[in-house]
Order: structure tokens, then sequence, then C-alpha cells
């Protein structure tokens, strides 16, 4: 058991600490890109999403729908890292004296 | 003015004329919604019931609500009506709206349930001195969700009168009378049931159009658009990206007011304290997105579908901003009933979300000013259930009367300026409060003023409405989106101010703070 100042202080706390925001920085980046990125093309790059995949559907529409897609899959892959997360994060504060 | 179609069209619409089908569906919705009200009501007692639900509400029925909440009328009705104008374009819309569910997950989405009790500004307010921090905090909380009302309230008037035939006043007070119902009777409880019955709705309405227009094309999209492209008024531009992302740094501005404004939204961040846990809460947002997601998905078919079937000119001919593409798209392929069914949705769904926002307003007001500021967080809970009815009224009364105030207000530059000031005032301060150890009040306080007064100062000297609504010559500031600016500014006037003042209490409560944020020992 350990005081809440110990457990503060200790190096497990920092690591959890400091591995969630890594976590959520990098997938808040890919969320930039992924989502910035479309909006880019379409200022600079039209031609590129005008061009036909099939008979008449532009390359454009699949992205679109790619970027929600995207999105969500973004928002899953944080829950599945945060599920295995919180068994570290159970740990913990049952060792916090109450 | 006569609801008549203005245009000679092939089409006959009953739009605007009350049916019967109409009437009945709008009549069944409105009783079930109340039946919930009533069986909710014996549930509200206490402060707890009241704004959060007895933190009782599942991840799942969380994330439909969140959904529910997000996906008003103006996103149904007005994406839906882009598309099958302006093609493409209107598809861009769909994306920018869902990427702020990422970000509110990664970002605050746990913290925010450990930290708070009912409102953002809980958290904020969590280790800064109460008083100025809460009426910073209601300023930026009430601001966002009253311009955010205005914009329902309006779109709610003009689309009833479209679509029933009745005045735009009585439609105002119909939605007013009958939310008021909903939050003042059943608070939270009813507030949310409300919210998921008409998310269930609005999908399975929106997912059987899709189904109707689908079948017209074999269930193939790519014939879809093959008829886009070979309609003569549409032709292949409308599946290419035209006008819309002209200027970079306004598209990137409004990415960022759309991304992190919802951050910001009062009743989507109040939702996130109706259930149990941190780990609901991340579950909720992951079931709100792919609800949201999967709308913006297949309303773009409903757009398109409505463009190549009812034609462009009908439905600009009925409503210029195209927001009847929906509705006549599914008179023509479902018939009166269909017609009655979406219409009496949409209705749902204008209550459903004015609903949470005022429970939102009355929340800012009850809980953070008069509990925590006038009675510095002394009052029974009779006191405090009684004050938040109060409030409910209050603002009730204001929505109805702002909705007519505002009349001919433009409701997607009103729906942009709230989400300019929630990322601006409420964003930044919000996150500092978690991240920031020696983030002080006077910095919190600085922060939520500068982002709220600068983004409505930039937007009033933008050209939406310098030159839009003032009509002069040329606009001071040259960007329609003043996000990245103002939100900007908030943060560096957060830093500054914060780095020049000291808060000691502030600092020396961060590190017990953490052992909520990251471990929940001791969140309500």
């Amino acid at each position: 058991m350990k005081s809440t100042r110990e457990m503060l202080q200790s190096e497990e706390f920092r690591r959890l600490v400091s591995r969630r925001w890594t976590v959520s920085i990098v997938l808040l980046v890919c969320l930039f890109v992924l989502y910035y990125g479309y909006i880019l093309l379409i200022a600079f790059n039209k031609p590129f999403l005008a061009q036909k995949i099939g008979e008449y559907t532009t390359l454009g529409i699949p992205l679109g729908v790619g970027v929600i897609v995207g999105s969500w899959v973004l928002t899953a892959i944080y829950v599945v890292w945060a599920n295995g997360h919180d068994v570290e994060v159970a740990r913990l504060k049952d060792q916090v004296k109450k | 003015m006569s609801p008549a179609p203005a245009v000679q069209t092939a089409v006959q619409t009953s739009l605007g004329h009350p049916t019967a089908s109409a009437i009945g569906f709008f009549f069944v919705i409105v009783v079930l919604t109340l039946a919930i009200t009533y069986w909710a009501a014996k549930k509200t007692r206490s402060a707890k019931q009241f704004y959060a639900a007895d933190r009782s509400v599942s991840a799942f029925q969380n994330g439909l609500a969140l959904s529910g909440d997000y996906m008003s009328a103006a996103s149904f009705l007005g994406i839906a009506g882009l598309v099958s104008l302006k093609g493409y374009d209107g598809m861009i819309y769909a994306t920018g709206w869902l990427v702020g569910w990422p970000a509110l997950m990664f970002l605050i989405a746990e913290p925010l349930r450990n930290l708070g009790k009912y409102t953002f500004a809980d958290v904020v307010a969590f280790r800064l001195k109460q008083t100025p921090v809460r009426i910073a905090s209601a300023i930026g909380g009430v601001l966002t969700v009253l311009l955010y009302t205005i914009a329902q309230m309006v779109g709610a008037g003009n689309l009833i009168k479209l679509m029933f035939g009745i005045k735009y006043e009585l439609a105002e007070l119909i939605v007013g009378a009958v939310m008021l119902a909903y939050v003042l009777f059943g608070g939270m409880i009813a507030t949310t049931w409300v919210q998921i019955v008409k998310a269930i709705l609005l999908l399975c309405g929106v997912t059987f159009l899709t189904i109707l227009v689908l079948s017209k094309f074999g269930f193939n999209p790519a014939n879809l658009y093959a008829a886009v492209a070979q309609d003569a008024k549409l032709g292949q531009a409308a599946l290419e990206p035209g006008g819309q992302v002209s200027n970079p740094v306004d598209a990137v501005s409004l990415g960022l007011a759309l991304m992190l404004g919802l951050l910001g939204l009062p009743h989507i961040l109040m939702r996130f304290y109706t259930v149990p846990d941190a780990k609901a809460a991340r579950k909720s947002v992951l079931y709100a997105t792919g609800f949201i997601g999967y709308f913006y998905i297949i309303i773009p078919i409903v757009g398109f579908g409505a463009a190549v079937l009812v034609g462009r000119d009908v439905i600009s001919g009925i409503d210029k901003g195209g927001n009847m593409a929906a509705p006549l798209l599914a008179e023509l392929l479902g018939g009166t009933p269909f017609l009655g069914f979406i219409a009496a949705v949409a209705f749902a769904t204008i209550l459903a979300v004015v609903a949470g926002l005022t429970l939102a307003g009355a929340s800012a007001l009850s809980h953070d000013i008069y509990l925590n500021v006038v009675k510095h967080g002394t009052a029974t809970e009779a006191e405090q259930v009684k004050v938040a009815k109060i409030s409910t009224v209050v603002f009730g009364i204001c929505a109805v009367l702002l909705g007519f105030l505002f009349k001919t207000q433009n409701v997607a530059f009103m729906v942009g300026l709230a989400f300019a000031v929630a990322c601006s005032a409420n964003f930044p301060a919000l996150l500092l409060s978690i991240v920031w150890k020696r983030f002080t009040t006077a910095g919190a306080v600085a922060s939520i003023l500068t982002g709220a007064i600068l983004a409505i100062l930039l937007i009033i000297i933008s050209p939406t409405v310098w030159v839009d609504v003032l009509k002069h010559e040329k606009a001071i500031f040259p960007y329609k989106n003043p996000a990245i600016f103002s939100m900007t500014a908030s943060f560096l006037v957060a830093f500054l101010v914060s780095l020049m003042s000291k808060d000691d209490r502030a600092q020396a409560m961060f590190e017990d703070e953490k052992l909520r944020t990251y471990l929940g020992i001791g969140a309500e």
C-alpha cells in the first residue's frame, strides 16, 4: 500500500500518465494528418480528387468516406488501447490507501 | 407567406400542408416522449437525478443520446440539401462534422468524467478560485449554448413552417412548450430518453430513405453516380470538389472550429456525467462516433438521390437552401405517409436538441452561478432542484424570444459562431486546467473572456457580417472563420497571464488532482 504522496512520486504512476498522453498525442496527430490532408488536397489539388476510379465515380468520394471511417477507426484504436491501460489503472488504484 | 412551391413542377407535393399522416406521426412521437417524461418525473427528485440522470445511463444509451444531441435537423436536412444542390462540396461538410469526436476522446473525455460533477465548469474550477472562474465559465458556456439554441430555434420555426404550413411564431411556441415539459418535469433522465428515441427514429428513417434510393439504382452507388453524371443539370462536376475550399486559411480555421469546438459544447460535455464512470464515458464516444459517422456516410446518398430523382429546380424552388430535399425525396419514394414520418422525425429532432441545450444552459445558471457563486456551494437538495427548474423556465422563455428576434438570421452562420466561441472560450481553459500545473485563476478568466470576445468581434468584422449583413464595401477581417486566430489568442493569453500571476493553492492541488484525473480516485 502507498500513500497518495508516494503514489504520485512513484515511477509507475508517472509512466502511466506519460504513456496516456503519448498515445493521445500520437492519435491526435494521425487525426490531423487524415483530416487536413483531405482538406488541403481539396484546396490545392482538385484534379487529383476529380480523377475517375470507375466509369463516373471520382476518387474524392471514397476518400471522403475514408476520412469518416478513418476517424472512427482511430477512436476504436484508442478504446482498445485504453481497455488494456485500465488494468494498470486498476492495479495502481488498489495500491493507494483509502 | 404561401407555402406553395414557387415554380411550376411535375412533382406534386403535400409539403407545406399538415397532412393526416404527418400530424398522426407527430402526435404519436409527442405522446411517446411525454409518457417517457411522466415516467422520468417520478425518478427526478435530487440534483444528481435532475442534472445527471443519477449517473445511471449505460455507455450504449449515452452513445445514442450523444449522437442525438449532435445530429440536429440542420445536419440532417441541411447536408442532404447541400449535397443535392452543390454536389460533392456538401460531402466535405459531412466529414468536418465528424472529426471532433476522436479529438474529444483523446483529449478530454475521461479526465472530464473523473473531475466533474454536472458541468464542464466543475473541471475548470476544480483547483482554481470558485467565484471568478465559475462566472467566466458560465459566460462562455451560456454564450455558446444561446448561440446554438438560436440556430436551432430559427431553423425549427422555418422548417416547421415549410413542412406543416403553420406560422413561424406558433412553431416556436410549440417547440418551447413541449421541450420545457421534458426538461422541467423529467430533467436529464427524460432528456436523455427523448434523445435516444429520436436518434433511433432518425437513423432508421434515413436508413430506409437510403435503401429506397439505392433500390432505384440496383443497390449500387456507382449507378447513382452515373445517373448524376448523365443528368443534364448536374453532370460530372457534381461529383468533383468545386469552390467550397478556396481559401486554405479559412478551411484550416473552420476545421479547427469544428474539431475543437465540440470539446467546448456544454450540452455535449454534460452528457459525460450521466454515465457511471470514465470507462463508460469512453465507450459512449465510440458508439456516438459510429452512429454519427454512419449517418454522415449515408446522407450524401440521400442528397444525390434527391438531385437526380426530384431535381435541383424543384428542390431550390421550394427552399433556396435546399433544406426540403430529403422530405421531397421521401414523398416521391414512399408517398405521403413517409413524408409525414420524416417531417415528424425532423420535428422530434428539433425538440430533443433544444431540450438538451436548455438543460445545459439552465445548469450553468443554477449549478455554476446560483449554487457555487451566490450560495458558495451550500444549498439543500430541494433548493438546488427548485433553482434548476426556475433556470430552465427562464432559459426556455429566452430561447423562444430569441427565436422570434433572430427570425431572419442565417442558421449556418449562428452554428459557426457557436463553434467558434466554444473552441476559443471554453476549450482552452478546460484543457489547460487538466494538463497544466501553472494554470492560474487569472489565466483562466483572461483566456475565457479573450476567446469569447475575440471570436465574436472577428466574426462581426468578417465578410459574413460586415459585408453580407451590414452591407459594407470590404471586410476589415478577411476570413470567414476566426477560430485559428481567436483560439490561438486565447491560449497565448492563458499562458502569459498564468505566468505573470501566482496561484499557490492551484499549484499545490495539481498533484492531488492527478490521482483523480488518471486513476479516478474520488470521482463522483
